[in-house]
Protein backbone atom coordinates (compact mmCIF):
# COMPACT_ATOMS: atom_id res chain seq x y z
CA UNK A 1 0.00 0.00 0.00
CA UNK A 2 1.12 3.51 -1.27
CA UNK A 3 0.87 6.73 1.00
CA UNK A 4 -1.05 7.71 -1.70
CA UNK A 5 -4.25 4.17 -1.56
CA UNK A 6 -4.16 4.97 2.01
CA UNK A 7 -5.08 8.86 1.25
CA UNK A 8 -7.36 7.59 -1.06
CA UNK A 9 -9.04 5.54 1.39
CA UNK A 10 -9.21 8.16 4.17
CA UNK A 11 -10.47 10.21 1.75
CA UNK A 12 -13.36 7.80 0.75
CA UNK A 13 -14.54 7.50 4.10
CA UNK A 14 -14.67 11.29 4.79
CA UNK A 15 -17.07 11.33 1.07
CA UNK A 16 -19.25 8.14 2.43
CA UNK A 17 -18.80 10.05 6.23
CA UNK A 18 -20.16 13.66 4.63
CA UNK A 19 -22.87 11.53 2.34
CA UNK A 20 -24.72 10.08 5.73
CA UNK A 21 -24.33 13.39 7.48
CA UNK A 22 -26.40 15.31 4.52
CA UNK A 23 -28.61 12.67 4.87
CA UNK A 24 -29.46 12.49 8.90
CA UNK A 25 -28.76 16.06 9.61
CA UNK A 26 -32.23 17.70 10.81
CA UNK A 27 -31.01 21.13 10.09
CA UNK A 28 -31.27 21.90 6.29
CA UNK A 29 -28.06 24.16 6.36
CA UNK A 30 -25.78 21.38 8.20
CA UNK A 31 -27.44 19.33 5.10
CA UNK A 32 -26.42 21.47 2.69
CA UNK A 33 -22.86 21.85 4.01
CA UNK A 34 -22.21 18.30 4.42
CA UNK A 35 -23.12 18.26 0.68
CA UNK A 36 -20.38 20.86 0.10
CA UNK A 37 -18.05 19.09 2.13
CA UNK A 38 -18.54 16.07 -0.06
CA UNK A 39 -17.90 17.67 -3.59
CA UNK A 40 -14.58 18.77 -2.42
CA UNK A 41 -13.15 15.95 -0.83
CA UNK A 42 -14.68 13.97 -4.57
CA UNK A 43 -12.57 17.18 -5.86
CA UNK A 44 -9.81 15.96 -3.92
CA UNK A 45 -10.05 12.47 -5.09
CA UNK A 46 -10.05 13.61 -8.93
CA UNK A 47 -6.99 15.57 -8.31
CA UNK A 48 -5.57 12.35 -7.00
CA UNK A 49 -6.51 10.45 -9.94
CA UNK A 50 -4.89 12.83 -12.02
CA UNK A 51 -7.67 15.17 -13.47
CA UNK A 52 -7.02 18.06 -11.95
CA UNK A 53 -9.25 20.28 -14.45
CA UNK A 54 -12.46 18.00 -13.58
CA UNK A 55 -12.02 18.55 -10.06
CA UNK A 56 -11.51 22.14 -10.20
CA UNK A 57 -15.06 22.23 -12.47
CA UNK A 58 -16.53 19.76 -9.58
CA UNK A 59 -15.81 22.65 -6.99
CA UNK A 60 -16.41 26.05 -9.17
CA UNK A 61 -19.76 24.39 -10.81
CA UNK A 62 -21.08 21.94 -8.05
CA UNK A 63 -19.35 23.22 -4.62
CA UNK A 64 -18.99 27.00 -5.75
CA UNK A 65 -22.30 27.64 -7.66
CA UNK A 66 -24.74 25.54 -7.14
CA UNK A 67 -24.86 24.49 -3.11
CA UNK A 68 -24.86 28.48 -2.89
CA UNK A 69 -27.98 28.47 -4.51
CA UNK A 70 -29.08 26.04 -2.10
CA UNK A 71 -27.84 28.01 0.70
CA UNK A 72 -29.34 30.90 -0.50
CA UNK A 73 -33.08 29.20 -1.31
CA UNK A 74 -32.88 27.66 2.21
CA UNK A 75 -31.85 30.83 3.93
CA UNK A 76 -34.52 33.21 2.01
CA UNK A 77 -37.58 30.79 2.66
CA UNK A 78 -36.39 29.65 6.26
CA UNK A 79 -36.85 25.95 6.21
CA UNK A 80 -33.45 25.52 8.26
CA UNK A 81 -35.59 23.01 10.44
CA UNK A 82 -37.30 20.09 9.66
CA UNK A 83 -40.24 19.14 11.24
CA UNK A 84 -39.72 16.87 13.66
CA UNK A 85 -41.63 13.97 13.19
CA UNK A 86 -41.66 11.66 10.17
CA UNK A 87 -44.76 12.02 7.31
CA UNK A 88 -44.12 9.01 5.81
CA UNK A 89 -43.07 6.85 8.69
CA UNK A 90 -45.50 3.96 6.90
CA UNK A 91 -43.06 3.64 3.86
CA UNK A 92 -40.32 2.82 5.81
CA UNK A 93 -40.70 -0.99 5.86
CA UNK A 94 -41.20 -0.51 1.90
CA UNK A 95 -37.94 1.52 1.88
CA UNK A 96 -35.96 -1.22 3.48
CA UNK A 97 -36.82 -4.33 1.44
CA UNK A 98 -36.53 -2.21 -1.52
CA UNK A 99 -32.67 -1.16 -0.38
CA UNK A 100 -31.91 -4.74 0.23
CA UNK A 101 -32.87 -5.93 -3.41
CA UNK A 102 -30.72 -2.80 -4.53
CA UNK A 103 -27.96 -4.13 -2.09
CA UNK A 104 -28.57 -7.68 -3.47
CA UNK A 105 -28.67 -6.73 -7.19
CA UNK A 106 -25.13 -4.76 -6.63
CA UNK A 107 -23.79 -7.85 -4.75
CA UNK A 108 -24.75 -10.17 -7.55
CA UNK A 109 -23.54 -7.83 -10.20
CA UNK A 110 -20.59 -7.61 -9.05
CA UNK A 111 -20.36 -10.94 -8.34
CA UNK A 112 -21.14 -12.34 -12.04
CA UNK A 113 -19.30 -9.35 -13.87
CA UNK A 114 -15.95 -9.93 -12.37
CA UNK A 115 -14.18 -7.37 -14.51
CA UNK A 116 -16.28 -4.49 -13.08
CA UNK A 117 -13.57 -4.71 -10.15
CA UNK A 118 -10.45 -5.36 -12.57
CA UNK A 119 -7.79 -2.72 -12.52
CA UNK A 120 -8.07 -0.48 -15.08
CA UNK A 121 -4.56 0.40 -16.83
CA UNK A 122 -3.12 3.71 -15.49
CA UNK A 123 -4.02 6.84 -18.13
CA UNK A 124 -1.23 8.85 -19.44
CA UNK A 125 -0.46 12.02 -17.51
CA UNK A 126 -1.61 14.56 -19.82
CA UNK A 127 -5.16 12.77 -20.24
CA UNK A 128 -6.74 15.34 -17.51
CA UNK A 129 -4.92 18.39 -18.93
CA UNK A 130 -7.39 20.91 -20.53
CA UNK A 131 -6.19 20.97 -23.79
CA UNK A 132 -6.77 17.14 -23.88
CA UNK A 133 -10.34 17.69 -22.11
CA UNK A 134 -11.59 20.27 -24.69
CA UNK A 135 -10.41 18.40 -27.73
CA UNK A 136 -11.96 15.15 -26.71
CA UNK A 137 -15.30 17.07 -25.67
CA UNK A 138 -15.22 19.23 -29.23
CA UNK A 139 -14.00 16.03 -31.54
CA UNK A 140 -15.11 12.85 -29.82
CA UNK A 141 -18.35 14.02 -27.35
CA UNK A 142 -19.16 17.20 -29.83
CA UNK A 143 -22.68 15.85 -30.23
CA UNK A 144 -23.33 14.89 -26.67
CA UNK A 145 -21.84 17.94 -25.86
CA UNK A 146 -23.71 20.49 -28.09
CA UNK A 147 -26.85 18.43 -27.30
CA UNK A 148 -26.35 19.31 -23.61
CA UNK A 149 -26.11 22.98 -24.13
CA UNK A 150 -29.39 22.72 -25.76
CA UNK A 151 -31.08 21.00 -22.80
CA UNK A 152 -29.49 23.72 -20.96
CA UNK A 153 -30.76 26.38 -22.85
CA UNK A 154 -34.02 25.14 -23.06
CA UNK A 155 -34.50 24.71 -19.37
CA UNK A 156 -32.67 27.63 -18.42
CA UNK A 157 -35.58 29.83 -20.81
CA UNK A 158 -38.31 27.53 -19.64
CA UNK A 159 -37.56 27.92 -15.98
CA UNK A 160 -37.54 31.98 -16.94
CA UNK A 161 -40.71 31.57 -18.56
CA UNK A 162 -42.27 30.02 -15.35
CA UNK A 163 -41.41 32.35 -13.40
CA UNK A 164 -42.90 34.83 -15.37
CA UNK A 165 -45.75 32.68 -15.66
CA UNK A 166 -49.42 33.74 -17.10
CA UNK A 167 -49.30 37.67 -15.87
CA UNK A 168 -47.01 38.75 -19.03
CA UNK A 169 -50.10 38.83 -20.99
CA UNK A 170 -51.77 41.23 -19.23
CA UNK A 171 -49.29 43.19 -17.91
CA UNK A 172 -49.40 47.01 -17.68
CA UNK A 173 -46.55 46.98 -19.72
CA UNK A 174 -47.92 45.30 -22.32
CA UNK A 175 -51.17 46.85 -22.33
CA UNK A 176 -49.32 50.36 -22.39
CA UNK A 177 -47.82 49.07 -25.64
CA UNK A 178 -50.52 48.27 -27.81
CA UNK B 1 9.74 13.39 -4.18
CA UNK B 2 13.04 15.27 -2.47
CA UNK B 3 12.75 16.27 0.94
CA UNK B 4 14.20 19.79 0.30
CA UNK B 5 11.51 21.02 -2.23
CA UNK B 6 8.57 19.98 0.46
CA UNK B 7 11.04 22.45 2.96
CA UNK B 8 11.22 24.70 0.25
CA UNK B 9 7.42 24.87 -0.72
CA UNK B 10 6.43 24.87 2.80
CA UNK B 11 8.39 28.25 3.46
CA UNK B 12 7.10 29.87 0.13
CA UNK B 13 3.20 29.34 1.65
CA UNK B 14 4.30 30.78 4.80
CA UNK B 15 5.91 33.49 3.15
CA UNK B 16 3.17 34.44 1.29
CA UNK B 17 0.38 33.63 3.67
CA UNK B 18 2.75 36.03 6.35
CA UNK B 19 3.21 38.40 3.50
CA UNK B 20 -0.91 38.72 3.22
CA UNK B 21 -1.34 39.45 6.57
CA UNK B 22 1.30 42.13 6.95
CA UNK B 23 0.14 43.46 3.82
CA UNK B 24 -3.42 43.45 5.02
CA UNK B 25 -1.99 45.23 8.31
CA UNK B 26 -0.57 47.93 5.98
CA UNK B 27 -3.35 48.31 3.52
CA UNK B 28 -5.81 49.69 6.10
CA UNK B 29 -3.32 52.34 6.78
CA UNK B 30 -2.77 52.59 3.27
CA UNK B 31 -6.53 53.30 2.86
CA UNK B 32 -7.01 55.71 5.97
CA UNK B 33 -4.32 57.30 4.91
CA UNK B 34 -5.14 58.35 1.20
CA UNK B 35 -9.09 58.61 1.70
CA UNK B 36 -8.20 61.37 4.67
CA UNK B 37 -5.98 62.91 1.80
CA UNK B 38 -8.73 62.84 -0.46
CA UNK B 39 -11.23 63.98 1.87
CA UNK B 40 -8.73 66.72 2.80
CA UNK B 41 -7.88 65.25 6.09
CA UNK B 42 -4.43 64.03 7.69
CA UNK B 43 -5.47 60.68 8.97
CA UNK B 44 -4.22 58.64 11.67
CA UNK B 45 -0.76 59.94 12.25
CA UNK B 46 -0.07 59.44 15.98
CA UNK B 47 1.28 56.13 16.71
CA UNK B 48 4.55 55.95 15.31
CA UNK B 49 6.05 58.22 12.79
CA UNK B 50 3.99 58.48 9.84
CA UNK B 51 1.36 56.50 11.78
CA UNK B 52 2.93 53.41 10.79
CA UNK B 53 2.52 51.82 14.28
CA UNK B 54 -1.37 52.32 13.82
CA UNK B 55 -2.26 48.81 12.66
CA UNK B 56 -0.33 47.36 15.61
CA UNK B 57 -2.22 49.55 17.99
CA UNK B 58 -5.43 48.44 15.96
CA UNK B 59 -4.72 44.90 16.23
CA UNK B 60 -3.78 45.07 19.79
CA UNK B 61 -7.06 46.67 20.74
CA UNK B 62 -9.01 44.12 18.88
CA UNK B 63 -7.32 40.96 20.64
CA UNK B 64 -8.64 42.82 24.00
CA UNK B 65 -11.65 43.33 23.32
CA UNK B 66 -14.85 41.05 24.60
CA UNK B 67 -15.75 38.50 21.78
CA UNK B 68 -20.12 38.21 21.97
CA UNK B 69 -22.52 35.28 20.90
CA UNK B 70 -26.00 35.90 20.69
CA UNK B 71 -27.31 33.61 22.43
CA UNK B 72 -29.77 32.06 20.10
CA UNK B 73 -26.97 32.14 17.27
CA UNK B 74 -25.82 29.00 15.72
CA UNK B 75 -22.77 29.04 17.55
CA UNK B 76 -20.62 26.29 15.67
CA UNK B 77 -21.56 28.01 12.37
CA UNK B 78 -21.12 31.34 14.19
CA UNK B 79 -17.52 30.46 14.44
CA UNK B 80 -16.29 29.21 11.82
CA UNK B 81 -17.93 31.99 9.26
CA UNK B 82 -14.75 33.74 9.95
CA UNK B 83 -12.63 31.12 9.50
CA UNK B 84 -14.25 29.87 6.23
CA UNK B 85 -13.89 33.82 4.88
CA UNK B 86 -10.43 34.40 5.37
CA UNK B 87 -9.50 30.68 3.85
CA UNK B 88 -10.42 31.38 0.29
CA UNK B 89 -8.75 34.89 0.15
CA UNK B 90 -5.26 32.99 1.62
CA UNK B 91 -5.15 30.51 -0.40
CA UNK B 92 -6.25 32.62 -3.88
CA UNK B 93 -2.74 34.23 -4.95
CA UNK B 94 -1.45 30.69 -4.32
CA UNK B 95 -0.86 30.62 -8.46
CA UNK B 96 -0.24 34.07 -9.24
CA UNK B 97 3.80 33.75 -10.33
CA UNK B 98 5.94 36.79 -8.59
CA UNK B 99 9.00 36.74 -11.22
CA UNK B 100 11.20 33.92 -13.40
CA UNK B 101 13.84 32.77 -10.94
CA UNK B 102 16.10 33.98 -7.91
CA UNK B 103 18.97 31.98 -6.50
CA UNK B 104 19.39 31.86 -2.43
CA UNK B 105 22.14 30.24 -0.55
CA UNK B 106 23.51 28.62 -3.61
CA UNK B 107 19.78 27.10 -4.73
CA UNK B 108 17.43 28.20 -7.82
CA UNK B 109 14.12 29.09 -6.35
CA UNK B 110 10.99 29.82 -8.24
CA UNK B 111 9.29 32.98 -7.90
CA UNK B 112 5.90 30.77 -7.80
CA UNK B 113 4.34 28.63 -5.53
CA UNK B 114 1.94 26.38 -8.00
CA UNK B 115 2.29 26.20 -11.58
CA UNK B 116 -1.17 24.34 -12.66
CA UNK B 117 -2.07 23.80 -15.93
CA UNK B 118 -5.30 24.96 -14.77
CA UNK B 119 -4.25 28.43 -12.82
CA UNK B 120 -7.47 30.82 -13.86
CA UNK B 121 -9.80 27.83 -13.37
CA UNK B 122 -8.32 27.66 -10.07
CA UNK B 123 -9.07 31.40 -9.10
CA UNK B 124 -12.49 31.12 -9.83
CA UNK B 125 -13.08 27.70 -8.32
CA UNK B 126 -11.72 30.11 -5.04
CA UNK B 127 -13.49 32.55 -5.63
CA UNK B 128 -16.80 30.55 -5.91
CA UNK B 129 -16.35 28.84 -2.64
CA UNK B 130 -15.56 32.29 -0.89
CA UNK B 131 -19.24 33.23 -0.79
CA UNK B 132 -20.25 30.90 1.70
CA UNK B 133 -18.10 32.30 4.49
CA UNK B 134 -20.18 35.93 4.14
CA UNK B 135 -23.65 33.84 3.76
CA UNK B 136 -23.31 31.88 6.55
CA UNK B 137 -21.83 34.48 8.88
CA UNK B 138 -24.94 36.16 7.97
CA UNK B 139 -27.10 33.27 8.70
CA UNK B 140 -25.65 31.95 12.04
CA UNK B 141 -26.02 35.48 13.88
CA UNK B 142 -29.55 34.81 13.81
CA UNK B 143 -30.36 38.70 13.34
CA UNK B 144 -32.31 40.00 10.47
CA UNK B 145 -29.78 42.33 9.06
CA UNK B 146 -27.19 40.41 9.18
CA UNK B 147 -29.15 37.56 7.36
CA UNK B 148 -30.33 40.44 4.58
CA UNK B 149 -26.32 41.16 4.39
CA UNK B 150 -25.71 37.82 4.01
CA UNK B 151 -28.49 37.12 0.94
CA UNK B 152 -27.44 40.24 -0.55
CA UNK B 153 -23.78 39.26 -0.59
CA UNK B 154 -24.63 35.24 -2.14
CA UNK B 155 -26.61 36.98 -4.36
CA UNK B 156 -24.30 39.77 -5.70
CA UNK B 157 -21.81 37.39 -5.72
CA UNK B 158 -22.50 34.85 -7.71
CA UNK B 159 -23.85 37.24 -10.54
CA UNK B 160 -20.44 39.11 -10.67
CA UNK B 161 -19.04 35.86 -10.54
CA UNK B 162 -19.88 34.74 -14.37
CA UNK B 163 -19.01 38.02 -15.63
CA UNK B 164 -16.20 37.77 -14.09
CA UNK B 165 -15.08 34.24 -15.43
CA UNK B 166 -15.57 35.54 -18.57
CA UNK B 167 -13.90 38.48 -18.42
CA UNK B 168 -10.95 36.32 -17.15
CA UNK B 169 -11.50 34.11 -20.43
CA UNK B 170 -10.30 36.83 -22.67
CA UNK B 171 -6.44 36.52 -21.26
CA UNK B 172 -6.94 32.83 -21.29
CA UNK B 173 -7.77 32.93 -25.10
CA UNK B 174 -4.65 35.32 -25.72
CA UNK B 175 -2.59 33.36 -24.57
CA UNK B 176 -3.93 30.26 -25.57
CA UNK B 177 -3.25 28.66 -21.98
CA UNK B 178 -4.84 28.79 -18.44
CA UNK B 179 -1.40 28.48 -16.76
CA UNK B 180 -0.60 31.93 -14.65
CA UNK B 181 3.14 32.04 -16.25
CA UNK B 182 2.06 31.53 -19.92
CA UNK B 183 -0.16 34.37 -19.31
CA UNK B 184 1.84 36.69 -17.84
CA UNK B 185 4.72 35.66 -20.77
CA UNK B 186 2.52 35.90 -23.47
CA UNK B 187 2.56 39.72 -22.38
CA UNK B 188 6.09 40.63 -22.80
CA UNK B 189 5.46 42.35 -26.08
CA UNK B 190 1.89 43.66 -25.02
CA UNK B 191 -0.13 44.07 -22.08
CA UNK B 192 -3.44 42.78 -22.34
CA UNK B 193 -4.94 45.63 -21.24
CA UNK B 194 -4.95 46.78 -24.63
CA UNK B 195 -6.27 44.23 -27.11
CA UNK B 196 -8.29 43.35 -24.17
CA UNK B 197 -9.87 46.55 -23.12
CA UNK B 198 -13.45 45.28 -22.62
CA UNK B 199 -12.90 42.25 -20.65
CA UNK B 200 -10.42 44.73 -18.72
CA UNK B 201 -12.85 47.06 -17.61
CA UNK B 202 -15.86 44.05 -16.73
CA UNK B 203 -13.16 42.56 -14.55
CA UNK B 204 -12.08 46.23 -12.72
CA UNK B 205 -16.04 46.30 -12.48
CA UNK B 206 -17.08 42.58 -11.04
CA UNK B 207 -13.68 42.37 -8.91
CA UNK B 208 -15.24 45.43 -6.99
CA UNK B 209 -18.08 43.35 -6.54
CA UNK B 210 -16.98 40.08 -5.94
CA UNK B 211 -14.89 41.57 -2.61
CA UNK B 212 -17.84 44.07 -1.88
CA UNK B 213 -16.11 47.05 -2.08
CA UNK B 214 -17.65 50.38 -3.07
CA UNK B 215 -19.34 51.50 -5.43
CA UNK B 216 -20.59 48.09 -5.08
CA UNK B 217 -20.34 47.46 -0.78
CA UNK B 218 -24.57 46.82 -0.96
CA UNK B 219 -23.78 43.86 1.82
CA UNK B 220 -22.36 45.82 4.36
CA UNK B 221 -24.50 49.28 3.36
CA UNK B 222 -24.06 51.40 6.96
CA UNK B 223 -27.69 53.09 6.53
CA UNK B 224 -29.82 50.16 5.63
CA UNK B 225 -28.48 47.23 6.80
CA UNK B 226 -26.20 48.29 9.74
CA UNK B 227 -23.25 46.69 9.06
CA UNK B 228 -24.50 43.69 7.26
CA UNK B 229 -22.98 40.02 7.45
CA UNK B 230 -20.83 41.21 10.37
CA UNK B 231 -23.16 43.16 12.71
CA UNK B 232 -23.13 40.20 15.21
CA UNK B 233 -19.34 39.91 15.09
CA UNK B 234 -16.69 42.03 17.64
CA UNK B 235 -13.46 41.43 18.76
CA UNK B 236 -10.97 39.21 16.70
CA UNK B 237 -13.73 37.48 14.81
CA UNK B 238 -14.68 40.63 13.47
CA UNK B 239 -10.97 41.32 12.60
CA UNK B 240 -10.93 37.87 10.48
CA UNK B 241 -13.98 39.37 8.21
CA UNK B 242 -12.12 42.39 7.98
CA UNK B 243 -8.66 41.00 7.60
CA UNK B 244 -10.44 38.58 4.10
CA UNK B 245 -11.92 41.39 2.84
CA UNK B 246 -8.73 43.53 2.97
CA UNK B 247 -6.98 40.48 1.86
CA UNK B 248 -9.18 40.11 -1.21
CA UNK B 249 -8.08 43.38 -2.32
CA UNK B 250 -4.63 42.94 -2.57
CA UNK B 251 -5.46 39.44 -4.07
CA UNK B 252 -7.71 40.88 -6.91
CA UNK B 253 -4.76 43.97 -7.68
CA UNK B 254 -2.30 40.83 -7.55
CA UNK B 255 -4.13 38.63 -10.07
CA UNK B 256 -5.73 41.70 -12.28
CA UNK B 257 -2.08 42.76 -12.65
CA UNK B 258 -0.66 39.44 -14.04
CA UNK B 259 -3.91 39.04 -16.22
CA UNK B 260 -3.84 42.45 -17.63
CA UNK B 261 -0.95 44.49 -16.78
CA UNK B 262 1.79 41.97 -17.56
CA UNK B 263 2.45 40.89 -14.31
CA UNK B 264 6.09 41.17 -13.58
CA UNK B 265 7.59 42.03 -16.77
CA UNK B 266 7.84 45.79 -17.23
CA UNK B 267 9.29 48.28 -15.81
CA UNK B 268 12.32 46.37 -15.13
CA UNK B 269 13.41 43.48 -16.43
CA UNK B 270 12.10 40.52 -14.49
CA UNK B 271 15.79 38.95 -14.22
CA UNK B 272 17.54 42.13 -13.25
CA UNK B 273 18.52 42.88 -9.50
CA UNK B 274 19.19 38.77 -9.51
CA UNK B 275 15.67 37.98 -10.18
CA UNK B 276 14.13 40.07 -7.82
CA UNK B 277 13.20 42.81 -10.17
CA UNK B 278 10.36 40.47 -11.00
CA UNK B 279 8.55 40.60 -7.47
CA UNK B 280 9.11 44.47 -7.27
CA UNK B 281 7.10 45.01 -10.83
CA UNK B 282 4.65 43.09 -9.73
CA UNK B 283 4.47 44.94 -5.84
CA UNK B 284 4.04 48.24 -8.03
CA UNK B 285 1.45 47.36 -10.12
CA UNK B 286 -0.41 45.87 -7.21
CA UNK B 287 -0.19 49.29 -5.17
CA UNK B 288 -1.23 51.08 -8.02
CA UNK B 289 -3.80 48.97 -8.36
CA UNK B 290 -5.14 49.18 -5.01
CA UNK B 291 -4.93 53.43 -4.77
CA UNK B 292 -7.23 53.07 -7.88
CA UNK B 293 -9.82 51.08 -5.42
CA UNK B 294 -9.71 53.08 -2.83
CA UNK B 295 -10.19 56.01 -5.27
CA UNK B 296 -13.16 54.64 -6.22
CA UNK B 297 -14.26 54.46 -2.91
CA UNK B 298 -13.89 57.97 -2.35
CA UNK B 299 -15.14 59.18 -5.62
CA UNK B 300 -18.40 56.85 -6.36
CA UNK B 301 -21.69 56.63 -4.43
CA UNK B 302 -22.94 53.36 -3.47
CA UNK B 303 -25.35 51.94 -6.27
CA UNK B 304 -28.71 51.05 -5.73
CA UNK B 305 -29.29 47.23 -5.13
CA UNK B 306 -31.74 46.53 -8.09
CA UNK B 307 -29.37 48.40 -10.30
CA UNK B 308 -26.17 46.51 -9.51
CA UNK B 309 -28.37 43.55 -10.24
CA UNK B 310 -29.06 44.93 -13.80
CA UNK B 311 -25.96 46.24 -14.52
CA UNK B 312 -24.35 42.51 -13.54
CA UNK B 313 -26.56 40.56 -15.52
CA UNK B 314 -27.78 42.91 -18.38
CA UNK B 315 -24.79 45.12 -19.26
CA UNK B 316 -21.48 43.05 -17.91
CA UNK B 317 -22.82 39.88 -18.61
CA UNK B 318 -23.82 40.01 -22.20
CA UNK B 319 -20.71 42.01 -22.83
CA UNK B 320 -18.32 39.98 -21.77
CA UNK B 321 -20.12 36.99 -23.48
CA UNK B 322 -19.63 38.87 -26.44
CA UNK B 323 -16.02 39.60 -25.73
CA UNK B 324 -14.80 35.95 -25.27
CA UNK B 325 -17.15 35.23 -28.61
CA UNK B 326 -15.50 38.17 -30.79
CA UNK B 327 -12.16 37.02 -28.73
CA UNK B 328 -12.12 33.43 -30.14
CA UNK B 329 -13.04 34.83 -33.43
CA UNK B 330 -10.40 37.02 -34.29
CA UNK B 331 -7.95 34.88 -32.72
CA UNK B 332 -9.37 31.93 -35.27
CA UNK B 333 -9.22 34.34 -38.47
CA UNK B 334 -5.89 35.63 -37.41
CA UNK B 335 -4.58 31.98 -36.58
CA UNK B 336 -3.40 32.79 -33.30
Amino acid sequence: MTPVMVVFGLLGVVVILTALGMLLSRNAIYSALFLVLNFATVAVLYIILGAPFISLVQITVYAGSIMVMFLFVIMLLGAERLPGSDRLRRQRWIAAILGLVFVAQVILFIFFRGQLTAPVGTPPATLGSPQAVGTTLFTTYALPFEVTGAILVVATVGAILLTRGAALPYSPIRKEEK
Amino acid sequence: MEVSLWIEWVIKSLFIILLLTGGFAYTTLYERRVLARMQVRIGPNRAGPFGLLQPVADGIKLIFKEELIPEKADKLIFILAPVITVIPALIITAVVPWGESVWVFGREIKLYLADLDVGVLYLMAVTSISVYGITLAGWSSNNKYATLGGLRATAQMISYELAMGFAMLGPVLMAGSMRMIDIVNAQRSMWFILPQAIAFLIYLATSLAEINRAPFDMPEAEQELTAGYHTEYSGMKFALFFMAEYIKMIAISMIGSSLFLGGYHWPLPAHWLGGFAGPINLFGKTVIWMFFIIWVRATLPRIRYDKLMQLGWKVLFPLALLNVAVTAAVIVLVGG
